[in-house]
């Protein structure tokens, strides 16, 4: 593989193990994410999405296996490094500090600044620009503590924003939202996708997936059971295996995109 | 005013404020003194001119208020500073810097030499006692799995009740006469004792564990989200950990070696400061210190002065001021959330 066909590559993980007091959490798992797309990682509650995740983001060390993004082994960089390159939205994370919302958004700067943490004129551009990206511009001021479930997600896609990641991932981030703060999430990270940014994301509604995703990875008792473009994996078919429900999957009379109906449980 | 503009301008008025502090709480006593005479004898000592004062009275300038009034500003920079950095690591803006056992295990430490007479080696076994009982604390932590912020404290209040009782113990099997009022005194938490040699320690303690900790504000930001954040922002959070919490078991041990445990310096400021600046720790961290060592000088001056010739424990007069402000804390929080 050439250089330019690495940097194409996106993430690329091999054989990953991790093991959770001696239970095997993640088995074996080999999953790819073509750069400048947008996958979700599905699966039925304790699969090993959230496990499996911190190791793609680089937060947690698999036991055994590598995690490659484009020409890099993620694990082979140094910490700061690795935080140039991957930005990682955790499930439900707040603070108890009062800080700003541009307070929290420079946070995401930090792996780009001296110990000292002076910020130059390039850091305060990154950031405005990360308000903007994730469209909460009008909240900079705002105390973190006082938001609301969608603004705080949006803030926390911002702060990874001013990380000026190459690959994002995020676990859940449509959890506890309304309708409309969910596809204004998924619909923000499908056009970061379009700019070039890897995205992948847990997410627990397959219409969600459906409606936004490139490409779909399934997990099942920390194996991947089917992974591939959107269409050809989110059949009856699997939802029955995966889930064990029954469903059928329409053609959304919008966008063409498929629709899961779920049938009642037998 | 921008957050920034406002913490240097504050940064400003507060050192001034500090320096006056410690020019006036030295003039306060039965003999009188006045600030003029204050920095005369200080200039005399450095080698500038002669000091205005008699042999006594300086030596009541330079050999017991000033070296006292010194001791009171390090502890409660000390105190401070460990307690922002304890509320920043357990993401708890009410924790103490005695929550991980640190004030019991230095306190039976310091009176375990006292019994056995050996006064001298009282620093060294308050500071080893701190560094035990952090030690163990953090081992019972981990062997209830990862150590997480709970579990820490938890495991904290554990090692902290152990050596509580163990200290009360020894004091009722050996305890008789004189050396109760001392052991006392100094469990209750008191700068009377401090001289030349406990600002040494004060102040190197500051030097050594307080200047890197203030320098260390930006990697306690990336903490406020919790450990996974911090991690995905390029910290080495197991590292940073164990080295903010050893340099605040120095700081905290090398200061209740000295004055004992004084309560609710470390709990109060901090918070009060967050108030004030916000939540960002490379503001809070210098101002914690600098109102730290503002508080403690007056708390000081206040328990040597108020009931003169008695002396209160300096210890007593925070936990009075100090425990009413924390239910207001506790309230305020309440109506936050």
């Amino acid at each position: 593989m050439s250089a330019a066909d690495a940097a194409a590559a996106g993430l690329d993980a091999r054989r990953i193990d991790l093991r959770i007091n001696g239970r095997l959490i993640v088995d074996g798992v080999d999953c790819t994410v073509a750069a400048g797309t947008f996958s979700a990682l599905i699966g039925p509650n304790g699969a090993g999405k959230s496990t499996l995740l911190r190791v793609l983001a680089a937060v947690d060390r698999p036991e055994a296996g590598t995690v490659r993004f484009g020409p890099d082994d993620l694990f082979a960089l140094s910490r700061r490094q690795r935080a140039r390159l991957v930005g990682f939205v955790e499930q439900d994370s707040g603070t108890e500090l009062s800080l700003s919302v541009r307070e929290v958004v420079a946070l995401g700067r930090i792996p780009h600044q001296g110990f000292f943490g002076d910020a130059t004129a390039e850091d305060h551009t990154v950031i405005e620009s990360a308000l903007d990206a994730a469209d909460v511009r009008a909240l900079a001021e705002r105390d973190v503590t006082t938001l609301s479930g969608g603004e705080r997600q949006r803030v926390l896609l911002a702060r990874a924003l001013a990380q000026q990641p190459r690959l994002l991932v995020l676990d859940e981030p449509s959890n506890h939202l309304d309708i409309a703060a969910q596809l204004a999430v998924l619909g923000l990270l499908r056009s970061l996708a379009s700019s070039g940014v890897t995205v992948l994301a847990a997410l627990h509604d397959l219409n969600l997936a459906s409606a936004y995703c490139d490409h779909v990875i399934v997990l099942r008792n920390g194996v991947v059971f089917a992974a591939g473009p959107t269409a050809e994996i989110i059949t009856p078919r699997l939802v029955r295996a995966v889930y064990g429900v029954r469903a059928t999957v329409l053609e959304h009379p919008q966008t063409g995109r498929p629709m899961v109906a779920f049938g009642p449980l037998a | 005013m921008s957050r920034a503009t406002r913490s240097i301008l504050l940064g400003v008025a507060l050192a001034a404020l500090l320096l006056i502090s410690v020019t006036f709480a030295i003039t306060i006593g039965p003999a009188h003194i006045t600030p003029v005479d204050v920095w005369g004898s200080v200039l005399h000592h450095l080698g500038f001119g002669h000091s205005p004062l008699s042999l006594l009275r300086d030596g009541i300038v330079w050999q017991l208020r000033l070296p006292r009034v010194l001791t009171a500003a390090a502890v409660g920079a000390g105190l401070a500073l460990s307690g922002a950095v304890m509320q920043a690591l357990t993401r708890n803006p009410l924790a103490d810097p005695y929550l991980l056992g640190l004030s019991s295990g230095a306190s039976l430490g310091a009176v375990a030499v006292l019994l056995l007479g050996v006064a001298i080696l009282l620093p060294l076994a308050a500071f080893l006692g701190a560094i035990l009982a952090l030690g163990l604390t953090l081992l019972l932590a981990s062997s209830l799995g990862r150590i997480t912020p709970s579990r820490t404290v938890l495991a904290g209040i554990a090692v902290s009740s152990l050596a509580a009782a163990v200290t009360s113990l020894v004091i009722f099997w050996t305890v008789t006469g004189d050396s109760y009022r001392e052991i006392l005194g100094w469990l209750l938490g008191s700068l009377a004792g401090a001289r030349w040699p406990a600002v040494g320690i004060g102040f190197a303690a500051i030097l050594i564990a307080g200047l890197p900790i203030i320098l260390s504000g930006r990697i306690l930001d990336a903490f406020a989200f919790g450990d996974t954040a911090a991690t995905s922002l390029g910290i080495n959070v197991p590292g940073a950990r164990w080295t903010l919490l050893a340099a605040t078991a120095l700081l905290t041990g090398a200061m209740v070696s000295v004055s004992g445990s004084i309560g609710f310096v470390g709990l109060i400021l901090p918070h009060a400061i967050r108030l004030l600046v916000g939540p960002r720790h490379r503001p809070l961290l210098p101002l914690s210190a600098i109102v730290g060592a503002i508080f403690l000088i007056w708390a000081d001056t206040a328990a040597r002065s108020l009931f003169d010739p008695r002396e209160l424990p300096v210890g007593i007069v925070t936990a009075i001021i100090g425990a009413p402000v924390f239910a207001l804390l506790l309230t305020r929080r309440r109506s936050a959330t």
